[in-house]
């Protein structure tokens, strides 16, 4: 694309640009260290990724005041306007997955050392996996502002719903069959949850990447394999 | 019935309103200079369209032709066609006066006659034989003057000269004189370029009322300001129409690539 004839328009999109891709770093790196905390119950790791949002947060911040900035200073049109507000949503999700990542921090601070069954382990590790190359790929894509590529992202939500799904069953069954491991258990259920939201999130910015590039919003339903809000205990 | 409302830009195509003003295959040329290259348009009755490009790039002089003002250009040659409600308006027959009192025209610096305010307004009617006497006149100058959105800051003192209105005044005054000889179309070349935000936002908020009971064609270099009144937008380019459709979605998505780049200000 050429240069605007406005130099300094050029360089507030590129800084914005910038402290996106360092903010979707920030963010990718809490979640897998928040993962990897909750696999391995490594406490001290878990309190760095706490530590660790309050820069991701900041960010939002001032990528926001920037956004508005911009906006207010050069009116920006089509794909500029895109750019701006996109800038503004994809903040908004990385402050979530952030929040998220967190919270999974918090919870493994929270059960202690005491270890997961060995398959339950496995699946949360396989959740983590999916769900951090799904943001990964997402801001790959968004960076190179590829829509083919955050298309096949948010195809790929569902195969994550599904892995949490399974797990949901997983958990349940454990609760059902030991009492004493529902506090535990709980604490792992909503850790899987926050990792499917993060998922979520980078649909939601696949959904932003095809709108500055296509300038469409995406009319289809993104596609869900959560089933667990249908799950009944009763009917199992 | 179904009463939700659709907020899909993609499905607010209005049902266009009849074209008004078409125009097709047409070309003007300033002695060798080829300004203006096939331009073919259809321009809707009772909206406002917004003609937008660098300068240089044909859009006034397409506006000329819509009232033949380019015909008081000795080297102006103007081919192919133009109707208004299917009348070719190049016709031999057409009376040209006749025309310029159907299409009226305010421009970019105001410019009101070097008489009174009264007299500014009243002008067109009289030599148009719109009125029969004074009582009428009186009739038609304070309607016309309601109808700019003037008439409360003036009607103390019409027999003021109109020069020593201020410029956002002035120019209300031409849209008052344009409107007077109750004319079907409006043409507007660039007529806030000279004022302050203030009375730009008078002007704007007057053609949005104006759009009810008149065709307007406005050119203007604010983008911002094109977006803001009109329905329709063309951008033009090095003499050529190179895209025009509804005004949401030329300033959000425009299809071509020489659109987006003037829009977003990437033009070398």
């Amino acid at each position: 694309m050429p240069s605007h004839t406005v130099a300094s328009f050029d360089a507030d999109l590129k800084t914005l640009d910038a402290m996106i891709t360092d903010m979707g770093e920030r963010a990718r790196r809490s979640l897998a260290d928040a993962a990897e905390a909750l696999l391995e119950r490594d406490a001290r790791l878990a309190k760095q990724v706490i530590a660790a949002d309050r820069a991701i947060d900041a960010l939002q911040h001032d990528i926001e005041e920037r956004a508005v900035q911009t906006i207010a200073r050069r009116q920006p049109m089509a794909i500029d306007l895109r750019e701006v507000v996109s800038a503004m949503r994809i903040a908004s999700d990385l402050e979530r997955v952030g929040d998220l990542a967190k919270n999974v921090a918090k919870r493994v601070i929270a059960i202690g050392e005491q270890p997961s069954p060995a398959n339950l382990a496995s699946g949360l590790g396989t959740l983590a996996t999916r769900v951090g190359e799904q943001l990964g790929d997402v801001l790959v894509a968004y960076r190179n502002r590829d829509d083919a590529s955050a298309m096949k992202v948010w195809e790929a939500d569902g195969a994550v719903d599904a892995v949490f799904t399974s797990l949901f069953r997983e958990l349940l069954t454990y609760m059902m069959e030991d009492p004493r491991s529902i506090g535990f258990c709980t604490h792992l259920l909503f850790c899987a949850k926050n990792l499917e939201r993060v998922g979520d999130h980078a649909t939601n910015i696949a959904e932003t990447a095809h709108f500055v590039v296509t300038g469409e919003m995406l009319a289809a339903e993104r596609p869900k394999a959560d089933d667990s809000s249908a799950i009944d205990l009763n009917s199992r | 019935m179904d009463a939700r409302v659709n907020f899909d830009i993609k499905h607010q195509e209005p049902t266009v309103a009849a074209a008004k003003i078409i125009a097709r295959d047409v070309n003007v040329y300033y002695g060798d200079k080829h300004a203006l290259k096939g331009v073919k348009v259809d321009i809707p009755e009772r909206s406002v369209m917004a003609f937008i490009g660098p300068s240089g790039c044909g859009k006034s002089t397409f506006l000329r032709c819509i009232n033949r003002m380019n015909d008081t250009i000795p080297i102006c040659r103007v081919t192919g066609k133009i109707t208004i409600d299917g009348a070719d308006i190049y016709d031999r027959s057409l009376d040209v006066v006749q025309l310029r009192a159907r299409v009226g025209m305010v421009f970019q610096k105001p410019n009101p006659f070097p008489k009174s305010i009264f007299e500014n307004v009243a002008y067109g009617p009289r030599i148009h034989g719109l009125a029969g006497n004074k009582a009428e006149i009186e009739e038609i100058v304070a309607s016309s003057l309601q109808r700019a959105g003037l008439f409360e800051e003036v009607k103390d003192r019409l027999d003021d000269p109109g020069t020593g209105l201020s410029g956002g005044q002035q120019q209300r005054l031409c849209i008052a004189r344009a409107i007077a000889v109750e004319p079907e179309i409006i043409l507007m070349d660039e007529p806030c370029s000279a004022l302050d935000p203030i009375a730009t936002a008078r002007i704007e908020e007057l053609i949005d009322e104006l759009k009810s009971d008149y065709t307007i064609v406005i050119v203007t270099h604010n983008m911002q300001q094109a977006a803001r009144v009109s329905q329709r937008t063309a951008f033009f380019h090095l003499g050529e129409l190179v895209e025009e459709g509804q005004t949401e979605m030329i300033f959000n998505n425009p299809t071509d690539r020489r659109t987006q780049d003037y829009i977003t200000g990437r033009f070398g």
